[in-house]
């Protein structure tokens, strides 16, 4: 796997991460290294195996529809960087691009 | 030089650096010492060392005090003391506290306060144990040395050049220096283990869903692990019982019957198979290090375990799977902090899309940003099943190979690091490198089988050593039964970082009863 | 020349009393940020529980589709960022959605057709933005809302089946009525508690490829679904025509100018990078549960127009009006038990007079106060001869306005028809007495004169008198 700038760029944008171009080269180059540990999971023989999502054997894990008390508006509005009454504001959001 | 602990506490100094829950608890409950003198002796301590070692991201010291003397006028008026009543414990930075700051050693979650506690925060306070404060970490859990943290590196007690490992470095610094009783850490790779072994403590890792993981700030979910962090064996099965259980706001905790884990400490492993991975040796395993664990093998057959060579040849592959695994969790789980409810939040933009950008990319240091990257990388959809999915089946022969195992075993033991605690700077130029150190503790993530570290020498300089054992799924008692009756069998667990060498103040932040 | 291919996605929330993953409520219009915690806010360390009711709900929806209940199912994330999306993942089903693989029967201009459901999933909805200045476009900022953050919500993906603007119409109405009848959801457009997004494509008639799929936004109403895909068929019909070819994109509904506008082209299709999600353990829905929720299905719409057609031999057209709702259709053969004379006789009133008044007041079947048994009672008194059909229809208003019942009605306003021989006799020979001249016409042999004498009683009576007696009565008399 050799991960490319382009490639750490095109991933910053879909992980809504900023990047300067230093750190874009730069972690293309620590990625490429980091890669060569990930690359040897292509030597396994997993032919027969399941994905593994989690180390775990419970199903139908359920709660009932019953409703419980919400947070206070003012406690969930608590750490907000912005906010206009009982809103979270944001800039404005542009189109998809 | 080694202290020796005290035999009787009456009338005699207390030994902060020394100090188990299990002998404090009944010293409160007898009224030997008030809580208040225990809680201001400890951030006594905090104010004479912490500047040196910096365990702590924030003390609660005002709230402890005031805590400490609610428990006092409690306990005058003859109520019952509570299971933990009084104990002064320290809570690694990214396990919610309620009205407590909660940073998680970033930028972006630096001005962050949580209205909820975390269920093992809950359940400790209900118990009677004292929030003393959130302890250091690297940067959302990312790391195994506490230099990833965006506050200030931890030092090592024993070494001050040295790191105290990763990721919970500030939780395993704050309980070998006496700065906190017990401590909890979280464990996603190894974050409890490895420091756990470099500072010399006791520290475990639980079987997946024992411990809820509510209130823990997600790195990688199918994981993520909290565990204590203790100076003893004994302590460490108390903390366990006190915030293990179900719980209904988790949906991957274990809904099993619990033992009470103090009663599994019966120092006999007679006819315990205990099963080495040869794999565990191959590695870059120290010179010093492989002849502690050697000599841990002697005393564990010394002690009538039978020790066997077992094969997991899937083991070689677990950190790729756990690297690929980790960072594709991570990189959702990190994606809500966007600056729009909470957190750091960037200025000179003008529209949410670039705002969310620039937050995240001032927000967030190198390493987490390393990892989104990498983990975006995994799951986007022409990797997927190369990595990803690559990476599930990996962990399912992982899984496997443990089953099989402990089919033949009761227990595994293998070191817990190939290395004793590194100097700081000396691994932080390759991300890589880093990595490299997770190698033994990874494989239980994996599989959700519990592991614990505990001391088992110490390297010519001085430094720790660690032991790790680990046990199957739910498993818990064959794990404290094998690392009480070591232990209990050794001395490595009452030796004593030598602290006045850096403070003035006496190491054992004497404090008379 | 050509023909439309059209498919339709339509997500309804769910009519739980609890969000999907948390426990708070669900209620519609509450103050903001008044129904959110620490799992729908999406704040560090919050976890999600699954709400049992809403995988019951899928089941029953699944099953309504008659769509095969998936056994291994699971969740897992989307990830993608929005500032209404508290946790920059929305968790839904992506590779093992409830239901899969079923079909619903449509009705369009008197010919059965039949369009199948790709399939049915849950997951939760995101909260809701509003704009300064009212629209996205031009606000200098936006405020977040996320009471809705985290309500259930069932995405029911059709196979593009659809080959008219109508049928589209109808499917969605069949849709609606399905969910309708099993509970699950209000289904109102304007609360947002029913949203679609259709595709469209055309080809020529015949062909078996599929045309470039345009997506439209932005419908509001199904009539609005309806029109701008009859608005589309035109549009790509003349591109294709005039030898252009469809662009692939999103067209945005204008509702005021009746068109379809282009959005701005996507530049790269977003990944989503589609993951099980870690924090949910799996789902295995047995056969046994699904038996069991199989027991909590109503009769269906279609089922219960056919019913309705063979055992109460209704036309198709009384048959589809009275099940257009469970309640009205729940409310006709209550009716139709009391009663216990033609169904065909309760079905005209209902449709009728009922369904009549209910428009003219905007009322629902639920709030009607008339019963069924009331509604019964007045057909057995017309029966009976107490009161004539006409004088039925006043009765029947004052039953609807006041929700008495019809025999209070009668008494208090006096309205008991007259049947009585010698009184109608009596008032007969008054009427005659007092047109000689009609009387004489008749005698001498124009009979349609009698109408006159009917209502010059009938008038006397005020409507109170049996007209079949009146005119036998007339006759009679005239005849002498």
């Amino acid at each position: 796997m050799s991960i490319t700038k382009e490639d750490v760029e095109r991933m910053s944008i879909l992980a809504r991460l900023e990047l300067s171009e230093d750190e874009q080269s730069l972690f293309a180059e620590q990625l490429s290294e980091i890669s060569r540990i990930i690359d040897s999971l292509a030597e396994v023989d997993t032919e027969d195996m399941d994905e593994m999502i989690f180390p775990s054997e419970l199903g139908n894990v359920f709660r009932e529809d019953t409703v419980l008390p919400s947070a206070d508006p003012e406690e969930a509005l608590s750490n907000a960087p912005d906010r206009e009454d009982r809103f979270f504001k944001v800039p404005r959001i542009l189109e998809v691009d | 030089m080694v202290r020796e602990a005290a035999e009787d506490r009456r009338g005699t100094p207390l030994r902060l650096n020394e100090l188990k829950a299990h002998e404090l608890l009944p010293m409160i409950r007898r009224k030997e010492v008030s809580v208040e003198e225990v809680v201001a002796a400890i951030l006594h301590r905090i104010s004479a060392i912490d500047s040196k070692i910096r365990a702590y991201i924030t003390v609660a010291g005002e709230e402890a005090l005031k805590k400490a003397k609610e428990a006092d006028a409690r306990l005058a008026g003859g109520e019952p003391a509570r299971p933990l009543e009084g104990l002064p414990v320290a809570i690694k930075d990214n396990i919610c506290t309620q009205g407590l700051r909660t940073t998680a050693a970033s930028r972006f979650l630096e001005g962050f306060t949580p209205f909820y506690d975390a269920t093992v925060v809950e359940r400790l306070k209900d118990k009677g144990a004292i929030i003393i404060g959130k302890t250091n970490l690297d940067e959302f859990a990312m790391g195994s040395s506490t230099e990833n943290s965006a506050m200030f590196p931890t030092r090592n007690p024993w070494d001050l050049k040295r790191v105290p490992g990763g990721s919970s470095g500030g939780s395993a610094a704050s309980v070998i220096a006496g700065e906190a009783v017990c401590a909890l850490g979280s464990d996603t790779g190894g974050s409890i283990r490895q420091p756990a072994s470099f500072c010399g403590i006791v520290g475990l890792k639980p079987s997946y869903g024992l411990v809820s993981r509510y209130g823990l700030i997600g790195y990688a979910s199918s994981m993520d692990h909290i565990g204590p962090m203790t100076r003893d064996v004994r302590d460490c099965a108390l903390i366990l019982g006190a915030i293990a259980g179900y719980d209904s706001k988790d949906s991957q905790s274990y809904p099993g019957e619990l033992p009470d884990y103090t009663e599994c400490l019966v120092p006999d492993i007679k006819g315990m198979k205990v099963g080495v991975p040869k794999e565990y040796l191959d590695e870059g395993l120290s010179g010093t290090v492989r002849d502690a664990f050697m000599k841990a093998l002697d005393k564990l057959e010394e002690l009538g375990a039978k020790v066997v060579e077992v094969s997991m040849p899937s083991l070689k592959h677990s950190l790729a799977a756990y690297y690929v695994i980790s960072s594709a969790e991570a990189s959702s789980n990190l994606a809500r902090f966007d600056g729009v409810r909470y957190g750091y939040r960037a200025t000179g933009s003008d529209d949410s899309m670039t705002m969310m950008a620039m937050s995240r990319g001032e927000g967030f240091g190198p390493e987490v940003k390393r990892r989104i990257v990498l983990g975006t990388y995994v799951l986007s959809a022409e990797n997927y099943d190369k990595y990803f999915g690559e990476a599930l089946r990996v962990r399912s022969l992982v899984t496997r190979d443990f089953r099989e195992v402990f089919e033949v075993c009761d227990c595994l033991v293998g070191p817990t690091s190939p290395t004793v605690a590194f100097e700081a700077g000396e691994k932080t130029r390759d991300p890589l490198e880093m990595y490299l150190s997770d190698v033994y503790t990874v494989p239980p993530n994996l599989a959700g089988i519990p592991g614990v570290s505990i001391p088992c020498g110490f390297d010519e300089e001085g430094m720790p050593i660690g032991l790790q054992i680990m046990a199957r799924q739910y498993n818990e008692e064959a794990l404290l039964r094998a690392a009480y009756a070591f232990e209990q069998a050794t001395e490595f667990h009452k030796r004593n970082p030598e602290i006045e060498k850096y403070t003035k103040e006496p190491a054992g932040g004497e404090m008379s009863v | 020349m050509f023909e439309p291919v059209i498919g339709i996605e339509v997500h309804v929330q769910l009519k739980t009393e609890s969000k999907l993953f948390c426990p708070c409520s669900t209620r519609f219009d509450a103050p903001p940020n008044s129904n959110t915690c620490p799992v729908c806010l999406g704040l560090p360390g919050a976890l999600p529980v699954l709400n049992k009711k809403a995988i019951e709900y899928g089941i029953k929806t699944s099953l309504a589709l008659n769509c095969r209940v998936t056994e291994s199912s699971r969740f897992d994330r989307k990830n993608y960022f929005y500032p209404d999306l508290s946790k920059n993942y929305q968790i839904t089903q992506n590779a093992f959605p409830i239901g899969a693989d079923g079909y619903i029967d449509v009705v369009v201009d008197g010919t059965e057709r039949r369009v199948r459901i790709k399939r049915v999933h849950l997951e939760e909805d995101a909260g809701k933005s509003v704009h300064e200045g009212g629209t996205i476009t031009g606000a200098a900022y936006s405020l977040e809302d996320y009471n809705r953050a985290g309500v259930p919500l069932l995405e029911i993906v059709s196979e593009p089946d659809i080959r008219s603007p109508k049928e589209a119409y109808e499917y969605l109405l069949m849709l609606r009525r399905i969910l309708l009848y099993l509970g699950v959801s209000d289904c109102k457009m304007e609360e947002g508690s029913l949203r679609c997004d259709v595709n469209i494509s055309i080809r020529p008639k015949g062909s078996d490829k599929f045309g470039t799929q345009v997506e439209l936004k932005n419908l509001n109403s199904f009539r609005a679904v309806e029109r701008s895909l009859e608005y589309e068929v035109r549009r790509q019909s003349d591109v294709v025509a005039n030898g252009g070819e469809v662009v692939r994109e999103t067209r945005h509904w204008d509702e005021a100018s009746q068109v379809t506008v282009s959005m701005r082209l996507k530049e790269r299709a977003e990944d989503y990078r589609y993951f099980p999600e870690p924090d949910l353990p799996k789902l295995k829905i047995e056969k046994a549960w699904v038996e069991e929720v199989k027991t909590t299905l109503p009769e269906l719409p279609g089922a219960r127009r056919m019913r309705f057609i063979s055992d109460y031999e209704l036309p198709q057209y009384d048959a589809a009006l009275l099940t257009d709702t469970r309640e009205l259709a729940d409310y006709f053969e209550a009716a139709v038990r009391e009663y216990d004379g033609s169904a065909k006789t309760v079905s005209n009133w209902i449709m009728g007079e009922l369904l009549r008044l209910m428009n003219a007041t905007g009322t629902e079947i639920g709030e009607v106060k008339v019963s069924p048994g009331d509604l019964a009672d007045m057909l057995k008194m017309i029966d009976k001869g107490t009161i004539s059909g006409k004088i039925a229809k006043t009765v029947f208003e004052e039953m609807f306005a006041e929700g008495k019942s019809p025999e209070v009605i009668v008494k208090e306003k006096g309205l008991v028809q007259i049947a009585d021989e010698d009184e109608l006799l009596r008032i007969v020979d008054q009427v005659i007495g007092e047109n000689q001249e009609v009387a004489d016409e008749i005698k001498a042999g124009k009979d349609k004169a009698i109408g006159f004498l009917v209502g010059q009683v009938m008038k006397l009576t005020r409507g109170r008198a049996n007209p079949k007696m009146v005119n036998e009565l007339l006759r009679q008399r005239l005849s002498q």
